[in-house]
């Protein structure tokens, strides 16, 4: 199994950045807009963006949450292990909000669908868009794009991309694993 | 800890393994958040289809089951053999059989055998929800009791607990020993000596025949209903009698030093077991009780769901 690295630590930085500056260029002071960051990996990218948004940018309030998409997963019973759900956390109102899911890598675009689903039970968003660290485009199972990118990626498939981060895995740094 | 239960069945407490009550536990706080958001439905059970059959009469546990189902997205079946051909002498297994031909997964039963779970699960491929037999256990109801206790007293380890009313004909007593016992918590039983089972410190209770030592010791104390139904013959004189001597009410709860929780699995004989002013009070969690059953019941039916493989 060999593995190379993607992106590093200041490149990750770079780019989470970027990222932060887009979200404010389409939504000002955030008074109607909320994260949404995707259970388990997203929220990471989640609590990054929302740290310089508040620290670096200055953005007074900025609403994030978590979603858990256990139960809304179109694969429940087909995988050999069972899906461990993990918590959802928003605790604030998504009707007529710009809402922004945010998840660490898009491949085939299953979770978001779930993501979209989940969402849905808490009110009826004004919009929806996706931010996502890693794009591997060519790998979609449904018409499902990202309004923010941070690195595309060409992986074929039995090529795994693994992000890691500094709260969870002790550093920043994401990987192309050859399995 | 292991995010996948080790059975197939949920047939009684007595078959599970600690680690598997602590699973549904988890599970049923991610479930206790769906249900208490605007849109109480998953859509995880879409392709399943669920057969409640009850051979006895039941109003909560029925609705219990049968909304946790629907939360989940499952299709659900009723039966109940009031209304079929178990009354033109059909036997359990051509019933069941008959309703399993019709592409059922999941079975939620009801009936007044103890055993008979256990008989069908040997005979057919769905998975089998004990949903109370005869006085043998109440396993779903025993889980809602222990999770009620967690989330009061933040665990059910080490914790003091009673059991008060007919043992002997109880399933919710049984199952609740055996939860009770393998989460570490301390139990005792207290009734009339004619309603508490011969032998049943076997199972690792004290049995105590005096109701005011008992809540004096305990954290909970779980009130069972007099099954008036089920006595065939006269355990004790008279009901007031009964009331008297194992009914709690305000006047003995507030002579204890302490507060302690009281429960009751339902239906409530209101002045027999408990006043209306103890079952509505703080102390009270009949009504937490009613909830958490929609949780683990959605729970236990995602977590044996997820063993049925496409």
């Amino acid at each position: 199994m060999g593995q190379k690295v993607l992106l590093s630590s200041k490149e990750i930085n770079i780019i989470l950045h970027r990222l932060a500056c887009q979200l404010l260029e389409n939504h000002l002071d955030f008074k109607d807009t909320v994260l949404i960051g995707i259970q388990p990996r997203g929220t990471f990218v989640a609590q990054r963006l929302v740290k310089i948004l508040r620290e670096e940018y200055k953005v007074k309030e900025v609403k994030a949450g978590f979603l858990d998409i256990t139960f809304y997963r179109d694969d429940f019973r087909r995988g050999d292990k069972p899906l461990e759900a993990t918590q959802t956390k928003i605790d604030f109102i998504i009707e007529d909000k710009n809402v922004v899911l945010i998840d660490d890598v898009l491949y085939t675009g299953r979770s978001i669908n779930a993501a979209l689903t989940a969402i849905q039970s808490f009110g009826r968003p004004k919009d929806v868009e996706l931010l996502t660290l890693i794009d591997r485009r060519f790998s979609r199972h449904l018409p499902i794009q990202p309004n923010y990118r941070g690195r595309q990626v060409d992986a074929i498939n039995n090529e795994k991309v693994r992000v890691m981060w500094k709260e969870n895995d002790g550093k920043d740094e994401i990987y192309l694993i050859d399995r | 800890m292991s995010n996948e239960l080790s059975v197939k069945h949920l047939l009684g407490i007595k078959y599970l393994k600690e680690s598997d009550i602590q699973l549904i536990f988890e599970t049923a706080d991610h479930f206790k958040e769906v249900i208490n958001r605007s849109i109480k439905k998953v859509p995880s059970l879409r392709d399943i289809t669920i057969a409640n059959i009850f051979f006895e009469n039941s109003t909560r546990t029925k609705l219990s089951f049968e909304l946790a189902e629907k939360r989940l997205s499952a299709d659900v079946i009723n039966f109940s053999a009031s209304q079929s051909s178990v009354k033109k002498g059909e036997t359990l297994i051509d019933t069941v059989s008959n309703i399993l031909s019709m592409k059922v997964d999941m079975v939620v039963m009801r009936h007044p055998n103890p055993g008979a779970g256990i008989f069908l699960s040997k005979h057919v491929e769905a998975s089998i929800i004990n949903a109370g037999d005869g006085a043998h256990e109440h396993p779903t109801q025993a889980l809602l009791d222990s999770y009620s206790i967690r989330e009061k007293l933040g665990g059910v380890s080490g914790k003091n607990v009673v059991i008060v009313g007919d043992i002997l004909h109880s399933r919710v007593a049984l199952s609740n020993i055996f939860a009770l016992k393998l989460q570490g918590a301390n139990v005792k039983v207290c009734g009339p000596k004619t309603l508490i089972p011969k032998h049943i410190e076997s199972l690792g209770v004290e049995v105590e025949t005096n109701l005011k030592k008992a809540l004096n010791w305990c954290d909970v104390a779980n009130m069972l209903r007099i099954q008036n139904e089920r006595l065939d013959i006269s355990y004790f004189p008279t009901t007031r009698e009964y009331t008297q001597q194992f009914g709690v009410n305000k006047k003995l709860l507030n002579e204890l030093d302490k507060e302690i929780v009281i429960m009751h699995p339902g239906p409530i004989n209101r002045g027999v077991e408990i006043t209306s002013d103890v079952a509505d009070s703080k102390q009270s969690i009949i009504l937490d009780q009613v909830e958490n059953g929609v949780a683990i019941r959605m729970a236990v039916i995602y977590l044996l769901a997820s063993k049925i493989k496409q």
